[in-house]
């Protein structure tokens, strides 16, 4: 890669979004915007090699693609499309200042309409990884799985459904904007997710590009709500988990779990950052919600150098705090798992069992009752919840984990 | 823009079991705010009848025109800058009549 080439990625890293979002604020369009945004790019890519970089390449993007934009409108209008103008979404200039100490930045806008509880989840990760994070087409299809066709498809329906049924292109009202920042947050803790144990068998089992994109867009947001204390917690959640990504998988692609992991190979920066963000929300005093929890069962987990000093009790008070707020089978399981270490295999497995029924399908249900049942000595039970949670698991490590630990149990129980 | 607010009736449990006065006092606050445009209560889908006129010789037949489990109970039309605003006085339309509601933006109001 050349200087140049990095100049021109790392610039579409920096700029997108913004050159998105202010020309969707003008124009009151994000299919007009998104497409100028190309344009004004490709535009770039063939220019920058032979005029230099511009000194503001931020400034010139977005005049470039506004003249785009302006070229489009005029075109169309001359074609008598009134159509789109009758659609454009209405500019909220006034509207109430500065809810949660949000920075005013037009990227802001652009990350809550395509996050807007009125479209698909799938649409909305979709549309977020399009207009904020710039990835292509082409790269958010292969992320899921999808054929292009279908996805384009996905995003053009998104931004139509937006322009018709008036979703607004403005930050919500004081009052709603909890609720609405959960909505932004999960789409990143999703996107996160994927790439942290990749559901289908057919990609890597960890994939570096979506951690690193959902980080990179939670980094963002945190910018722009800086007072907002779930999305300091999503991502310390993020980073401290994004700090073992490398001890998580062995050389022979077979899943390390967190006891066995090497604990040196952790990002100590990632962890350090993760850290002071969690000492950050301790500190303000307010009632954390469930990504802070998250985090801080997190923090115990990396502040320990060995699996052993692991200070299980804190870890399972923090699990009682997020079954408080969010009383899920799934956080269930999950305090079980802390329970076993604290209060042995037997006490675990009877809290376990009780899950039976809502989590049958889940695959993390069955590998953590195979593990109980292990070591309580119950070999052909847990071979048989082996055999259930390889069914059911999609991730090549987790499958790979999973029957070599079947394989383990003497035979013949 | 305006707004069809869909009260969505369930045939499996048809009692009205709003809060009585609940529909009338949201309607009086729809036209205080000036969000009014239309709106009532539908009688069961049994009563509808279907008109047919697409060859120029009307036939009239009994029965909704679609049979399913949920059906059109009432409906409003509300004035409502945008999506965010629409969704707010679903809100209370929904709490009002202790039903489900649809939102859909009309393309235009003859």
């Amino acid at each position: 890669m050349t200087d140049l080439d990095e100049i021109i990625t790392r610039v579409h890293r920096d700029e997108w979004a913004r050159v998105v979002a202010t020309i969707a604020r003008r124009f009151g369009d994000l299919d007009i915007a998104e497409d100028a945004a190309a344009e004004a790019f490709a535009i770039a890519v063939e220019r920058w090699p032979a005029d230099g970089v511009p000194p503001n390449p931020g400034a010139w993007l977005t005049t470039t693609a506004g003249h785009k934009a302006l070229d489009r409108v005029r075109r169309e209008s001359k074609r008598g499309d009134k159509q789109k103008q009758a659609h454009m979404f209405t500019e909220q200039t006034s509207g109430p200042p500065d809810p949660l100490g949000a920075v005013d930045d037009e990227r802001l806008r652009l990350v809550f309409t395509c996050a807007h509880p009125a479209l698909a989840m799938e649409a909305r990760v979709a549309l977020t990884l399009r207009m904020v994070g710039g990835l292509t087409v082409a790269e958010i299809a292969r992320a899921f799985l999808v054929q292009e066709t279908t996805m384009g498809q996905r995003i053009t329906r998104a931004k139509a459904k937006i322009k018709a049924a008036g979703i607004p292109y403005r930050v919500p009202e004081v009052e709603d904007l909890p609720a609405r920042v959960d909505g932004v947050l999960a789409v990143l803790y999703l996107v996160f997710n994927e790439g942290y144990l990749a559901s289908s068998a057919e990609t890597d089992p960890i994939r570096a590009d979506l951690t690193g994109e959902a980080v990179r867009l939670t980094r963002l947001v945190r910018e722009l709500l800086p007072e907002d204390g779930e999305v300091a917690g999503l991502l310390a959640l993020m980073l401290l988990i994004e700090a073992r990504r490398s001890a998580r998988v062995s050389t022979h692609g077979e899943l390390v779990t967190l006891d066995q992991q090497d604990r040196g190979a952790w990002d100590r920066t990632l962890i350090d950052e993760g850290h002071a963000l969690v000492r950050e929300r301790l500190r303000s005093g307010e009632p954390p919600g469930r990504y802070q929890v998250l985090a801080a069962i997190n923090a115990v987990h990396t502040d320990a150098r060995d699996a052993r000093d692991t200070e299980w009790s804190q870890v399972v008070a923090l699990y009682d705090q997020l079954v408080r707020l969010d009383p899920s089978p799934v956080v269930t399981l999950n305090r079980a798992i802390a329970v076993a270490e604290l209060d042995g295999p037997h006490v675990a497995l009877a809290q376990v069992d009780a899950l039976a029924e809502p989590l049958d399908g889940y695959h993390a249900f069955h590998a953590t009752r195979a593990d109980l049942l292990r070591r309580l000595g119950r070999s052909a039970d847990a071979r048989a919840a082996y055999d259930r949670a390889i069914d059911l698991a999609g991730n090549t490590a987790e499958s790979a984990y999973l029957t070599r630990r079947r394989d383990e149990l003497g035979a013949g129980q | 823009m305006h707004y069809l607010l869909t009260v969505i009736g369930d045939t499996t449990n048809e009692v009205d079991d709003s809060e009585p006065g609940a529909v009338d006092a949201f309607n009086e606050q729809l036209k205080t705010d000036g969000r009014w445009v239309f709106g009532g209560g539908l009688t069961s889908p049994d009563h509808a009848t279907v008109t047919d006129n697409r060859s120029g010789a009307p036939v009239f037949s009994d029965g909704p025109f679609v049979e399913s489990k949920e059906y059109l109970a009432g409906f409003w039309v509300v004035e409502a800058d945008d999506l965010d605003a629409a969704l707010q006085l679903s809100a209370g339309a929904s709490k009002a009549c202790n039903r489900k509601i649809e939102v859909r933006p009309f393309d235009g109001l003859a």
